[in-house]
């Protein structure tokens, strides 16, 4: 089932053309890895997607579940179905994770969680991805480190159940333990869901095995492949990229 | 109240009004005659009635402020307030004795409920009394006296007599004269030594008449080794034309004794809110106020700690939310007076559609206060360009080895936040609730928590038809 498709898409930040015609389509249980320089755009495309607002669709289409997003807010894109797992989550003070998650997720499920049925559930994604209990009245993001704040997003992703998970950069900072944790997780995902996997690094591909791998370079993606193409730009970087 | 003149009121949740019916009911305007006549009306011994007359006279020739929102107070109608509006003749101690009209209000205030659940005590004045009164047994039989003040100056003339006055003085400023003038109501309570009163006890203050004054008294004593949490909530209607409310608060910690003053102001954006707060601290007592402003059209207070005796503490956390057409001027004072002191001030405010909050704090230590410390921390956030937030700040130091910390910041919120909350499901107005309550959250964490969630809830409402 096609959960994602992007067609010729153009998108501007503050008049700067960032992507220049991409084109892309996922389909539930697949797992696609954009591989690329910094600012080579993968963030970008990634935001766009969810409906970031200073990201400016300027040409092309996104269709996700069959439906044209242009009209979708964030919060309804959300509701949806899509998720986003940030780079640098910004931090929501004096709201107390706890809080924030059941909150999240009733209001994706569109309905009122019972306290003990929610706990529950919370308690079984938190020991699967090694969480200690005291993060539920932590103030969301709020002095947490790189890799803490990877963990919740995950484990918000994990919650919510998406049917496209966009992962923008979610090894970056991460310790091998936390990577590996993190995985587990993308990968139990990623079975019911397409996933948009954004990464500089092999390491990440080495745990979560993309079915396809795109290499971006100057907002357009210049190979597509396998898991093979992942290994070869570790491998080799993407100087040889740029000569084709 | 119907349904269409709720609607009417918009945004302010406790914007209805009852019909008014008055018992005894003042002619606008004030003189000397009127502050005898409330005096007379309420059988008070002839200090209180002279102390009213002297600062009645303190009142009248004290020019207004030149300092604050001078704008706003120059348009104040001194002549166009009831002073005095009795409602019920007299303070029930059965809930089902208070007037239905009344009870009405309460009732959708929810001030019964709260009380059976959570709450050692209980005042509710409507306009210028009491209209009902409940004290927990168990505290009774402790010896804690908790009285309207009007009753408390009735039974107990000795104790307000050597109090009275004795933290805010008539001559402090032209609001207090005017409250010491024509007060009614307000709380009374007295801690017996080494008693810890473990429930709060409760005030709910509404003013429910047009152009009406409230000036409540309120005097707590918590003698040595005490302990009493004070909580006090406020609403009005929302009339086309002002009321004023101008309270003074003095609170007395004996040695080792803690007094916590919490107060959720909610009034409607008509009313001008002048009020004195300020408690003396004997050794090692503890006064803490926690202090919300939210509504009113202009708001003057800064809760002050008379830091008295050695190693006494101060804690002055206070919030504020300016809307459109409000001024929040509030911040807060502390004086060292005595060697190992301290205090922490917590405070933070919002400004939304044009709205100005202003932090005004005093910090001062006295040249034989050694070994003082303090705190200061104020934060404005900003929810748009037309919104306005100040802070003045004044510090006087008599020696060096005081221990000063003063921080401030001025945010707004951030795209970023925005966005996040936005992907995880929130429409923009709730993500915008949500970070305005996390901002505010210092403070929340401090109410009983039947306040906080309410607290919550207003917050949130504030946000709606925010987005422009």
């Amino acid at each position: 089932m096609e959960v994602l498709q992007i067609k010729d898409l153009h998108i501007s930040v503050g008049g700067t053309p960032i992507i220049n015609g991409i084109s892309m389509t996922i389909n539930k249980g697949e797992v696609h890895a954009i591989m690329g320089r910094n600012g080579a755009g993968k963030s970008t495309l990634a935001n766009a997607i969810m409906g970031h607002p200073a990201y400016e669709i300027t040409s092309g289409s996104v269709t996700f579940l069959g439906e044209p997003l242009d009209d979708y807010e964030v919060h309804e894109r959300a509701r949806a179905g899509m998720f986003l797992s940030f780079q640098y989550p910004p931090s929501i003070p004096g709201v107390q994770v706890g809080n924030f998650l059941k909150k999240s997720v009733s209001s994706i499920r569109n309905e009122q969680l019972k306290a003990r049925d929610f706990r529950k559930e919370l308690n079984a994604a938190m020991s699967q991805l090694e969480m200690d209990k005291s993060f539920l009245s932590r103030y969301v993001n709020d002095g947490f480190s790189g890799g803490e704040k990877k963990r919740l997003e995950t484990l918000q992703m994990l919650l919510l159940k998406p049917r496209l998970a966009l992962l923008d950069e979610t090894d970056s900072g991460l310790d091998i333990d936390a990577l590996r944790v993190v995985s587990k997780g993308i990968n139990e995902i990623a079975q019911e869901s397409g996933c948009l996997v954004i990464t500089h690094y092999q390491r990440l591909l080495d745990l979560v095995k993309p079915d396809y791998v795109h290499a971006m370079i100057d907002g357009k993606i210049v190979q597509s492949g396998g898991p093979e193409l992942a290994l070869k730009l570790e491998e080799k970087g993407y100087d040889w990229l740029e000569a084709i | 109240m119907s349904e269409q003149a709720y609607e009417a009121v918009g945004d302010y949740q406790y914007g209805f009004h009852d019909p008014e019916n008055a018992t005894i009911r003042f002619d606008k305007g004030l003189s000397e005659q009127v502050v005898r006549d409330i005096s007379a009306l309420k059988n008070e011994p002839e200090w209180m009635t002279e102390i009213r007359v002297k600062a009645y006279h303190h009142f009248m020739d004290r020019p207004m402020p030149d300092w604050g929102n001078c704008g706003m107070l120059e348009s104040i109608d001194f002549d166009n307030v009831t002073y005095f509006l009795r409602s019920s003749d007299q303070t029930e101690k059965d809930w089902d004795d208070v007037p239905d009209d009344i009870k009405n209000t309460f009732d959708r205030l929810g001030i019964p409920e709260a009380e059976q659940k959570w709450l050692g005590g209980v005042t509710a004045q409507y306009e210028s009394e009491a209209v009902y009164h409940s004290i927990r047994e168990d505290l009774e039989a402790q010896g804690v006296l908790f009285f309207d003040m009007d009753t408390g100056l009735k039974e107990h003339p000795e104790i307000v007599k050597k109090y009275f006055c004795s933290v805010v003085p008539y001559t402090d400023n032209k609001f207090a004269a005017l409250n010491t003038a024509v007060w009614s109501g307000g709380s009374f309570i007295y801690v017996p030594k080494n008693v810890h009163v473990e429930m709060p006890v409760q005030a709910y203050f509404r003013i429910n008449a047009k152009n009406m004054g409230q000036f409540e008294r309120t005097l707590i004593i918590a003698d040595e080794g005490s302990s009493i949490h004070y909580v006090e909530g406020c609403t009005a209607p929302t009339y086309s034309t002002d009321s004023l409310h101008s309270a003074v608060v003095e609170l007395i910690a004996m040695d080792n004794a803690k007094i916590r003053y919490s107060t959720v102001q909610n009034w409607s954006a008509n009313v001008y809110n002048l009020v004195t707060k300020r408690g003396i601290a004997h050794s090692n007592s503890v006064i803490e106020w926690v202090d919300g402003n939210i509504g009113s059209k202009l708001t003057m207070k800064y809760p002050a700690v008379i830091l008295k005796g050695d190693g006494a503490h101060a804690e002055v956390i206070s919030v504020a939310y300016a809307g459109e057409g409000q001024h929040q001027d509030a911040g807060a004072k502390v004086h060292h007076l005595a060697p190992n002191t301290t205090s922490n001030i917590l405070s933070k405010s919002i400004s939304k559609n044009g709205g100005r909050s202003s932090y005004r704090g005093m910090l001062q230590v006295s040249p034989k206060a050694e070994g003082c410390r303090s705190k200061v921390v104020c934060d404005a956030l900003m929810l748009d360009e037309d919104s306005r937030s100040d802070t003045y700040p004044t510090m006087e130091v008599g020696n060096s080895t005081a221990d000063l910390e003063h921080e401030a910041s001025v945010s707004k919120i951030s795209g970023e936040q925005l966005f996040y909350l936005m992907s995880r499901g929130f429409t923009e107005e709730e993500a915008m609730g949500m970070i305005v309550n996390g901002f505010f959250e210092p403070f929340t964490r401090e109410l009983p928590m039947e306040y906080a969630v309410e607290l919550n809830k207003l917050l949130e409402l504030e946000m709606e038809g925010s987005i422009g």
